[in-house]
């Protein structure tokens, strides 16, 4: 009874079918292919890692089929298995480093988040006068920090610190850090504060809470999300941070960036080693970025939706 | 009273007495004495006059925190409720002048004189010397040129968003899979990305985008042996790095768009294409308007990557302006010279600035 069919579908129809599918293969074409090219990097790193010289020199890319993986640019890192209970210079080194760039990343991201978080408030919701300044100056004055470039600040600093005893300090590092992402801080928070209505604290204040109370106990949890997006956002901004630490740190507050850099032109380079080095230093911030997406991407867009 | 405009409207009843209100003036008069007195102390222990044993000038940066507090702590003291207003904005500007505008203006004193921090004859001042030595320095007007191209790359890597932004925008299947490997590259750091990429894959005997290279019939591929082509590399692995964060904003301006929007123009008949120059990039203008500035402000302080990879060369050709003063402070430890360039950087970045958002704005808001 096959023949029996009813409904046929026209030739114009089964063209659109083709022409969607085509669309379809081309859509998804695209994104692998862009997946590829952001993601092929990293994957060279982890392997490259895992490499020695003659794999290295023959460009075999995949593990365990082309070359077999050793613990190479690990242990020279002390991090492989057979050398982690051991100790390790190299090993010591790293982990300081890596402890200097987490203190100095989290506390430089706490900082800017407290004191960008209370100005973000205070702009949104009270009327201000410094001097000449009212609130829409007093926020174009923290915004417009953005578009300094660090270098102008940097020599300045230089000098400044070296006077006050901060240079190759973490202090002197988290004081700047946190002055860079300020502005970033402020931006995304005054946009989650005008998204919360002035009832709440309205009726908070008639239930005999003071200014500060009110601020405390009822807005900052809601506005949490953008604290923890502005939180992240300055986190990545400060983990990765170079040109400061280049120039400011000299043995003991060096971050891992700098020990990266310092590594590449030393000694020749040994690609397993550095592959180690460098996949250690992006970790972390890949953790972050694939469990914590859904806030990066709320702190980059507040700013784009006006 | 200034709180006209309060969005949030208080009555306080404040009777601060007459006693209360001298007490705060007491406390910011008292430690910006201190705060005077121990800077003066401090000079004159500088100067040779006194001998106090100051090691470091960081009893000033003591007294000043000091003062900082105290000028907090008397907001409250002497205007009571409404002090506890300014307490919010207060810390952070406090923080943000003292990091910002008292460094520029000692930045100021220092572009003007010839320091080098190793000699030990210090700080000289020189006059106009500085800006001389910048009208004739060619590889600083190289750099700034550099900037330029750099920045108009920005327009390329607008381009790739959008078209990125409209993919993952589209009826896709694991999309946040795709959200995810887009935007990793914007976690990773530039030092590290300059060795990845610029280090490792591109290594001329055995990079993975060598060989490609080769495989494709470049015979000798050779990625910073040319100006051209090393400043077209620089701007990619910039471009790889940054092109997430362009994605991201477009996307989320993409998203707000109704979707009645696209429905009626199909109903009227347009083709995509057409909907999507009329409708769609029109609605995206102020997204994309603040995309690209931000991403301008991003790409004037590129220097990792040029620092990393190419250190400038060949001959100067990828120099952007942080990478050649950091690269002439750390030749000759001159910080006179280098902080004068960086200030006639900042003028040339706002005056730039300034009319990209002039510009911008009457686009946006034709005036007829």
């Amino acid at each position: 009874m096959t023949d029996a069919q009813i409904f046929h579908d026209s030739d114009l129809d089964r063209a659109h079918k083709a022409k969607w599918f085509a669309s379809r293969l081309a859509i998804y074409g695209v994104l692998l292919l862009w997946t590829v090219i952001c993601l092929f990097p990293i994957y060279w790193t982890i392997t490259t890692s895992f490499k020695m010289a003659p794999d290295v020199m023959q460009g075999n890319m995949v593990p365990f089929i082309d070359y077999t993986p050793k613990w190479l640019g690990w242990r020279s890192l002390g991090l492989s298995p057979d050398t982690i209970s051991a100790e390790s210079t190299v090993r010591a080194e790293f982990l300081k480093r890596f402890m200097n760039s987490t203190v100095v990343s989290l506390s430089a991201s706490s900082l800017a988040v407290i004191l960008g978080a209370l100005a973000a408030y205070g702009l949104s919701r009270f009327s201000y006068r410094f001097g000449f300044m009212r609130n829409p100056d007093i926020s174009f004055f923290f915004l417009s920090q953005l578009i300094l470039p660090p270098v102008v600040l940097a020599l300045p600093f230089l000098v400044l610190y070296k006077e006050l005893a901060l240079l190759d300090t973490r202090i002197g590092l988290i004081l700047l850090y946190a002055l860079t992402v300020l502005p970033i801080v402020i931006w995304i928070m005054r946009d989650q504060f005008a998204s919360i209505p002035t009832e709440l604290e309205e009726a908070a204040l008639v239930d005999g809470l003071s200014i500060w109370g009110a601020f405390l106990t009822i807005i900052l949890p809601i506005a949490l999300p953008g604290m923890v997006a502005s939180f992240i956002l300055s986190l990545v901004l400060t983990w990765n941070e170079y040109f400061f630490a280049a120039l400011l740190t000299g043995s003991n507050a060096v971050t891992l960036p700098v020990m990266v850099a310092s590594q590449t032109g030393s000694q020749g380079i040994s690609w397993w080693s550095m592959a180690a080095l460098s996949f250690a230093a992006i970790v972390p911030l890949i953790v972050i970025g694939v469990v914590l997406e859904r806030y990066i991407i709320k702190g980059m867009a507040a700013g784009a939706v006006k | 009273m200034s709180s006209e405009g309060d969005l949030l409207h208080v009555v306080t009843a404040d009777d601060i007495s007459d006693r209360r209100r001298a007490f705060g003036k007491v406390l910011i008069w008292g430690s910006f004495g201190f705060l005077a007195l121990v800077a003066l102390a401090q000079s004159a222990d500088r100067i040779g006059w006194l001998s106090l044993g100051f090691a470091t000038w960081r009893p000033v940066l003591f007294a000043y925190v000091l003062w900082a507090v105290c000028l907090c702590w008397a907001q409250v003291v002497i205007r009571g409720e409404q002090g506890k207003r300014v307490l919010f904005v207060l810390p952070a500007a406090l923080f943000v002048i003292s990091m910002v505008v008292f460094p520029l203006i000692f930045g100021l004193g220092i572009a003007f004189s010839d320091w080098n921090l190793s000699s030990p004859t210090g700080r000289q001042f020189n006059g106009l010397d500085n800006v001389r030595q910048m009208w004739r320095d060619p590889f600083y007007w190289n750099a700034l040129t550099n900037m330029v191209w750099y920045t108009a790359a920005i327009l390329v890597e607008y381009a790739i968003a959008f078209g990125l932004a409209l993919l993952l925008n589209a009826e896709i299947r694991a999309r946040k899979f795709f959200r995810v490997a887009f935007l990793l590259p914007l976690m990773l750091s530039p030092v590290a990305v300059s060795w990845m990429i610029g280090k490792s894959m591109l290594e001329v005997r055995f990079g993975p985008l060598a060989r490609l290279a080769r495989w494709l019939g470049w015979d000798n591929p050779s990625f910073f042996g040319s100006p051209e082509i090393a400043r077209f590399m620089v701007m990619a692995m910039d471009a790889w790095t940054f092109i997430p964060f362009m994605m991201i904003m477009i996307l989320a301006g993409l998203q707000a768009i109704p979707k009645e929007l696209h429905e009626a123009s199909r109903v009227d008949g347009a083709s995509s294409w057409r909907g999507f120059w009329e409708v769609t990039f029109p609605l995206m203008l102020p997204a994309s308007i603040t995309a690209i500035l931000i991403r301008i402000i991003f790409k004037l302080k590129i220097a990792d990557i040029i620092i990393n990879v190419t250190s400038g060369g060949p001959g100067g050709a990828t120099d952007s302006v942080t990478s050649f003063i950091f690269r002439e402070y750390r030749d000759r430890s001159n910080v006179g010279y280098g902080t004068l360039l960086a200030m006639v950087y900042l003028v040339f970045i706002v005056i730039a600035i300034t009319i990209f958002m002039k510009l911008a704005d009457r686009w946006m808001n034709p005036r007829y």
